[in-house]
């Protein structure tokens, strides 16, 4: 039911079919509706078993549960520049009528394109900006990153937590700040050393970067990056590691703690019904655990005291009927000022604009 | 600091500067001949993901290394087909071999990613990519067979008149460069990050070329420029993790910039751009005129 298509053009031919479609349509009169087209545009490939793939089983899902009513395409690798207006204008030309773009700076080119197709829906991961036919759509990765702080502060030895970062934007900022409140929680005197490497998909440089952090003393790794190099490495020297964005256990089963997983699928199926329907309009969506977006991976037994197994798991449930917040005030940022005051926790306006490490933190955040 | 984390520092920086060399290297022998290819980025995939597949198929390193030496032969024997047989345009026919090589290695390598393999020892690389740079000094500056092949890269004619296969001398040199892409490929997807994940070579064969540059096409600055390469990247990282405010992004372009200043420098003087690029460089040889 879907099919890869390659950025070099073939726009033409998918035109010249979708007429001959049309015509044949128009000959037979239509007793059934055509399937709605979805399109995905992919940062990585679907294969890196992180983001990408977790996009792609949630493509997967969509078609599953609405059969025939649908039909997929993705275009994957797509650089976030102006290679991405040409992707998603692509996808808009040749029929789609829902184009999921799914990674953060694609903003500024699905806008773009929106503007120029305005009967195409259009849908942008982990972004702020909407318009008529564009609605943004993320998850709470965050409340995850307070369960993985939590067990970090609990099992480190060294107090020295090693952390890879893609880009200094709110998303990943987000993450650090929630993992490092909840780590410094247990454990007071824990120590977090960053990695920017400003890259989402390096495996090579991931590999460097998870290198260098347990040269430096980190004896657990926590990384928001693509691949599963930094677990691989961490798995080598004997450290402990979080995988990201899929279970990653396969390829370090000493080390993998446990992964926060996206899910995606009944969000994509959801959407893609509502086109089908003819009742979509434009939203913002940004649900966490307690609506199944996100997911821990099973928890390792092998290397987790149950106690702190039984932890993790109070956590979830807190996260979810809301008794437990990732950003409980009082929370301070590096100079001292007073962010969140006691007793309240932080809005959806502070969190999606996180741009400041809390207290704590070492080192300044690259602007 | 303690010595361990100097120690640990240096590991990481060989580690990660080995692959520019093989490729930077296998490059400068063919630009030494006259030839351009740009084909290093798609030679490098293939090179890991044959390399890749041939491991997990076989369980064989020595074949999985083998493999991807072949095929990244093959892959420049198609561009030397194209461009000294054919008379292909160098850089057209050196950016399509990329691009062809991103589709094909993601092809080949669709079922296998994710697949887990055992990773082998780097350090046997390491080594082996210090050997070649000094052979392939000792062949153009101590051999005659060298000195041949540096003057058809510098004027084919003149070879060609005093009766040297222009066509051959260069299909070695092509076919030397291939391979070493290939090798630099299965190091990546082997012993750097042991896994096959599409386009894992992230832009390190634009490096290797933007290398043969900075090196002003003499070997043993391939050492060099690799390491200063390499070494600032892993350097900066470890700045980062001590936490002094450093601008990382920065240094994703430092490769880039580097040459570019040595471009400049060396293009500042005629008889120094002379002296140092291969005077038949990209320059079709005719064999009738």
């Amino acid at each position: 039911m879907n099919k890869q298509l390659f950025l070099a053009g073939e726009v033409k031919m998918i035109k010249l079919i979708t007429t001959t479609i049309f015509f044949l349509g128009l000959m037979l009169g239509s007793a059934n509706a055509d399937p709605k087209k979805i399109g995905f545009i992919y940062i990585g490939p679907p294969g890196d078993h992180g983001w990408t793939y977790m996009h792609d089983q949630g493509r997967q899902y969509m078609e599953s549960q609405l059969g025939d009513a649908v039909s997929s395409t993705y275009i994957e690798n797509v650089p976030e520049n102006a290679d991405a207006v040409r992707a998603i204008r692509k996808l808009a030309a040749s029929g789609h009528d829902l184009i999921f773009t799914t990674s953060f700076n694609y903003m500024d080119q699905t806008l773009e394109v929106a503007k120029e197709f305005p009967d195409v829906k259009f849908e942008h991961a982990t972004g702020y900006m909407r318009a008529d036919n564009v609605s943004t759509y993320g998850a709470r990765f965050y409340e995850g990153r307070t369960i993985s702080g939590h067990i970090a502060g609990n099992l480190t030895k060294t107090n020295t937590i090693g952390y890879i970062g893609s880009f200094p934007i709110p998303e990943v900022v987000r993450g650090i700040n929630a993992f490092y409140l909840a780590a410094s929680k247990v454990n007071p005197d824990i120590k977090i050393k960053i990695i920017w490497a400003f890259t989402w998909y390096d495996p090579g440089k991931e590999a460097d970067a998870a290198k260098t952090l347990i040269n430096q003393g980190a004896d657990i790794l926590v990384q928001h990056t693509d691949t599963f190099a930094p677990c691989q490495e961490a798995e080598k020297a004997g450290v402990l590691a979080f995988g990201q964005a899929s279970n990653q256990e396969e390829f370090c089963p000493n080390s993998h703690l446990t992964a926060i997983e996206d899910v995606w699928g009944p969000y994509y199926a959801e959407r893609a019904k509502a086109v089908v329907d003819g009742t979509w309009s434009s939203s913002d969506t940004w649900e966490g655990m307690d609506k199944g977006m996100v997911v821990m991976s099973p928890y390792n037994a092998k290397i987790m005291p149950s106690d702190l197994i039984q932890e993790a798991v109070a956590m979830e449930i807190a996260l979810k009927d809301g008794s437990m917040h990732a950003f409980e005030g009082p929370i301070y940022n590096q100079a001292g000022e007073l962010m969140v005051p006691e007793g309240e926790v932080a809005d959806d306006g502070m969190l999606l604009g996180m741009n400041w490490y809390v207290q704590g933190i070492d080192g300044e955040l690259p602007q | 600091m303690n010595l361990d984390i100097v120690i640990g520092i240096i590991q990481i920086i060989l580690i990660a500067t080995t692959p520019l060399v093989f490729a930077g290297i296998g490059e400068l022998v063919t630009e030494k001949t006259g030839v351009l290819n740009l084909g290093v980025e798609g030679m490098m995939l293939v090179g890991a993901v044959t390399a890749f597949v041939t491991l997990v198929i076989t369980g064989s390193y020595f074949l999985a290394f083998l493999v991807s030496i072949l095929s990244g032969a093959l892959m420049s024997g198609l561009f030397a087909y194209l461009v000294l047989i054919l008379m292909s345009n160098q850089v057209a026919t050196g950016l399509a071999l990329t691009i062809f090589g991103i589709g094909l290695s993601s092809m080949i390598g669709k079922q296998y990613i994710g697949t887990p393999i055992k990773g082998f020892n780097p350090y046997f690389f390491v080594v082996l990519s210090f050997v070649i740079v000094f052979l392939v000094h000792y062949f153009f500056y101590k051999t005659k067979l060298g000195l041949i092949f540096r003057a058809v890269g510098e004027s084919h004619h003149s070879s060609h008149a005093l009766g040297y296969s222009v066509i051959k001398i260069r299909l070695l040199g092509i076919l030397f460069g291939g391979s070493m892409c290939g090798l630099a490929g299965s190091y990546m997807s082997i012993c750097y990050a042991p896994m096959w994940q599409e386009n894992m070579i992230a832009g390190r064969g634009w490096i290797a070329l933007a290398l043969v540059v900075f090196a002003t096409w003499k070997p043993r600055r391939i050492l060099v420029g690799a390491y200063i390469f390499g070494g600032v990247s892993i350097l900066q990282m470890n700045l980062q993790a001590w936490g002094v405010n450093f601008p990382g992004q920065f240094f994703n372009m430092a490769p880039y910039l580097a040459t570019m200043i040595v471009l400049v420098i060396i293009s500042s003087n005629r008889l120094r751009i002379r002296l140092s690029a291969p005077a038949s460089l990209t320059i079709p040889f005719f064999k009738g005129r």
